[in-house]
């Protein structure tokens, strides 16, 4: 597909919607949003940037290939919730910092673990995506 | 004791790098069980004194379950002849396998192996106990099937494994009823109650699993097919598993268990028929073969027999008798299958129809051979004279007396004619052709079996201390109280002297006889076609096809096919479920017309519309456009219900789905009609009856009590134990963050899947073209 409309849009969507996703998956915990849901607009941004610019340019801009994606969310998803069972806790236990960061707010082991989810549903999103437009 | 436990998984991983040192190899491998050998024999002047020494740890304590390692006389017994004997094993294999590529994963295994199996014999716990178990069924299976290139290998590793398995889960059951009868998973502590269990109506349930267990694990008469067959397995292994620990774990647990199950007229009869049966079947069995390893192969299952009648008798003496034998076959059994090993790698032969005058090649070996095979033939004064002594001396006092010491007599005879064919048949008479020139083995190779050799020897010259340091403490562990049971002496005129030189003269005209005596056996084989082993490939046979038969039922091939199947089984099972639970449908707090507002009726009115064009529609795209007004629909219901969260989340799929059907779009078949009406109209009233069973689910619950409860609870706990003002994304990565785990590991799964159905069928090749 090449549309001009198509391709310019998208080029300034891209930045927003993953700005947006980014924003849902830090709202998570206390207003509307969340990691899943944070994955699933991320992942619509690349989708749209690859049926407007093709897989390959798709592919090039998100630099990291989607299975790593999986893995590394996963592993994220999994160190998060061993944390609390190495610090003496049992498995997943949600743990908090004692004080606030900026930008993030409260964070502890349910927001690391929400972070892993996020990377998964990008990852599978587009790795699925990428193999069924390649095909 | 748990180091010395795990100790070997722990170097498991290394033995792969450990057997790269060349020569070295087998001593630096017979390092880590010689250690532990040493270790364990620190015990024996503390263990004499007739201590129990327990080593707790925790491992499922909210389960009741731990790590608890109980050392006493039985199992400081068995630990010391698995160190000992893996020790010479690990000696002996590095030379055996010289230059093999797969040299170190038989190590590994072997290590892995040899830890389950002390952890076997010192587990306290009896769901530890069952878990070291089944890790010596899947390293036996392992070890069996090490030559997989070969399909005997792999039939016999299946078969053992499965055999063993089976009697695993049976041992498993015996044991939770246990449990559930005493209320605790220690051995220890059974026993300060055995009543409970004896006086138990389920007494004779649990007796038959757990007998199932250890009757497939010893090769019991009439699990007793497995065994041969596992000679399939290199000459180490069998000697390892197959003749000195492994299949002996049957009869440690049955000794282990005799102060607990034990002393009921049920356990001694049961006991006492299963080992003569099996003791019989061996004896008869063994002199069937021309094959060294199964010759010696069939007489530890006689042998095993004998020791499982010994435990049913229960007495003081017979379990004696039962620990001497046991300690004398270990000894003369491993050393006769490293030396058939030997043969077998220097001749390339083991059938001893082909063998002959290999004393002068390798006299250290003959030597060896001799010594055991003296001991196994019960020659005095080897160990394993006082072994058979002993065991005459048990049967004579049983109620049994008559049939048990024909048996006993009669397996004697066969253990005579054994000790011939693998002692003096292969090294002795004519000199014949051979696939190889033989030569002594290196030193590694003869030098442990010449030792357990010399050991049996030894120690049946002065039985004392071996009586003192482990036989009696075992002893005294197998009755469950302390006892003093003296070793008897010797008159030259006692019936069982008797009964041993009866068995001398009748196993040497046998042996004298044997070729002939062997074929003319041989003509019963049609009598083989209803022996235990067939009976087994007629289940597997079985199994296969019935497995055929359903996967030619439900696999069709057809996605539509197995969606029905899906929905029609849920909603089957949700319906089922409510007849149980005895919903009241015309009960339930249905809506009322004035509470709809306007725009959702129009809402839902949009989403019938759109359901009925995606039937109706003529052309794919229709359809998809359709499925997608269906979909926001719904998220716009959430929207209006207060669900932003599954809102967002359903606007976003539902993006995300179009896309993925645009991008299909053009590479599927043209868009047709390929069901009939009738098939139609069926799909029709499936779809219906499950859209009709999830809005009754969906009043249920939104009508149910305990709705308010589970509001109000997470309304109430989300902020303070988790911190989060979102109930729904608290509930996601907090109170249900394990679901949340495992879902995200099974989307990973399902890309996984779809990249390499996707690329299977690009690739053109293979299976996956011809299917597509």
């Amino acid at each position: 597909m090449t549309s001009l409309i198509l391709r310019t849009a998208t080029l300034y969507l891209l930045p927003l919607l993953l700005l947006l996703s980014v924003y849902l998956l830090l709202r998570g915990h206390n207003e509307p949003g969340g990691g899943f849901v944070g994955g699933l607009v991320a992942s619509s941004a690349y989708a749209l940037h690859m049926i407007a610019f093709g897989v390959e340019s798709a592919r090039r801009i998100l630099k990291a290939d989607p299975r790593k994606l999986i893995a590394f969310g996963l592993s994220i998803a999994l160190g998060s919730a061993a944390v609390s069972w190495l610090a003496g806790f049992p498995f997943m236990t949600g743990l908090w910092l004692p004080h606030t960061l900026p930008v993030i707010g409260k964070a502890g082991t349910p927001f690391l673990f929400d972070i892993g989810v996020y990377f998964v549903v990008i990852g599978v999103t587009l790795m699925i995506f990428f193999t069924v437009a390649e095909e | 004791m748990l180091f010395i436990v795990l100790a070997g998984f722990a170097f498991g991983f290394l033995a792969p790098y450990l057997v790269r040192t060349g020569r070295a190899a087998g001593a630096i491998l017979a390092m880590l069980p010689s250690g532990l050998f040493i270790f364990l024999a620190g015990y024996i002047p503390q263990i004499a004194e007739g201590e129990r020494v327990l080593f707790h740890h925790d491992w499922l304590p909210a389960l009741g379950v731990s790590l608890t390692f109980c050392l006493d006389g039985l199992s400081l017994l068995f630990s010391l002849l698995i160190t000992g004997i893996g020790a010479i094993v690990c000696l002996y294999s590095p030379s055996y396998f010289a230059g093999h590529p797969d040299l170190g994963k038989l190590a590994s295994i072997l290590y892995i192996f040899m830890a389950s199996m002390l952890g076997l014999v010192l587990a306290d716990d009896v769901i530890a106990l069952f878990l070291f178990w089944e890790l010596t069924s899947v390293s036996s299976y392992l070890l069996i099937g090490f030559d997989h290139g070969r399909e005997a290998a792999r039939k016999a590793a299946l078969q053992a494994l499965l055999v063993t398995g089976l009697g695993g889960l049976a041992l498993l059951a015996s044991v939770l009823l246990m449990q559930q009868l005493t209320g605790t998973f220690q051995i220890s502590a059974m026993q300060d109650s055995p009543s409970l269990l004896t006086d138990s109506p389920l007494y004779a349930v649990i007796l038959l699993l757990f007998l199932l267990g250890v009757a497939t694990k010893s090769a019991q008469f009439p699990f007793h097919f497995w065994l041969p067959n596992a000679m399939e397995a290199p000459a180490p292994v069998s000697t390892y598993l197959h003749a000195a620990t492994m299949v002996k774990a049957g009869i440690y647990l049955a000794a282990r268990m005799s102060p607990i199950l034990g002393d009921t007229q049920l356990w001694h009869t049961s006991l006492m028929s299963l080992g003569a049966a099996t003791m019989l079947t061996g004896a008869l069995l063994a002199l069937l073969q021309t094959d060294l390893k199964r010759i010696l192969a069939q007489s530890t299952v006689s042998a095993l027999g004998i020791l499982m009648m010994l435990v049913g008798i229960g007495s003081g003496d017979s379990l004696l008798a039962c620990m001497v034998f046991l300690a004398a076959h270990g000894m003369y059994k491993a050393t006769l299958f490293l030396a058939a090993g030997i043969i077998d790698h220097e001749t390339g032969t083991r059938d001893v129809e082909d063998l002959g005058c290999l004393c002068r090649a390798m006299p250290v070996t003959c030597a060896a051979t001799l010594l055991a095979a003296c001991s196994s033939a019960g020659v005095p004064p080897f160990l394993g004279f006082m072994g058979k002594e002993l065991l005459y001396q048990s049967t004579l006092s049983t109620s049994m007396t008559g049939f048990l010491t024909a048996s006993a007599l009669l397996a004697s005879i066969s253990l005579v004619v054994v000790a011939g064919l693998v002692s003096l048949k292969p090294y002795f008479g004519k000199g014949v052709e051979l696939p190889k020139s033989p030569h002594e083995p290196p030193v590694e190779m003869w030098l442990g079996p010449f030792f357990l050799a010399a050991l049996g020897f030894g120690f049946g010259l002065a039985p004392g201390y071996l009586h003192r340091a482990l036989i009696g403490p075992a002893v005294s562990a197998s009755l469950g109280r302390m006892t003093e049971v003296q070793l008897p002496q010797w008159h030259l005129y006692d019936v069982k002297v008797l009964l041993s030189l009866t068995a001398f003269s009748l196993g040497g005209m046998l042996f004298w006889r044997w070729s002939f005596i062997r074929r003319r056996l041989s003509d019963l084989t049609f009598l083989a076609r209803f022996t235990p082993g067939r009976l087994y490939e007629a289940s597997l046979d079985g199994l296969e096809s019935v497995a055929s038969l359903q996967t030619r039922f439900l696999q069709s091939g057809r996605l539509h096919r197995y969606l029905l199947t899906v929905i029609l089984t849920t909603v089957s099972l949700l319906a089922w479920s409510f007849e149980m639970d005895g919903v009241d449908i015309a009960g339930l707090k249905l809506w009322r017309w004035t509470d709809i507002r306007t725009y959702e009726a129009v809402i839902a009115i949009i989403m019938v519309v759109a359901t009925v064009v995606v039937v109706c529609a003529s052309s794919r795209l229709v359809a998809v456009v359709a499925l997608g007004v269906v979909g926001y629909g719904v998220a716009l219901t959430f929207l209006v219900f207060s669900a932003p969260d599954l809102a967002m989340t359903q606007f976003s799929i539902e993006t995300l789905s179009v896309i993925l059907l645009v991008l299909v779009l053009f590479k599927l078949p043209k868009y047709q009609k390929i069901s009939t009406n009738w098939e139609r109209l069926r799909d029709g009233a499936a779809a219906l009856a499950a859209g009709g069973i999830a809005t009754l689910l969906v009043l249920l619950v939104t009508s149910a009590d305990r709705m308010p409860r589970l509001v109000s609870f997470f309304a109430e706990n989300s902020f303070l134990q988790a911190k989060g003002r979102n109930v729904v994304n608290v509930i996601l990565v907090d109170f249900r963050g394990f679901d949340t785990l495992g879902e995200i590991t099974v989307l990973a799964v399902a890309a996984v899947g779809v990249y390499a159905l996707v690329n299977l069928k690009t690739e053109g090749h293979g299976d996956g073209a011809d299917r597509s």
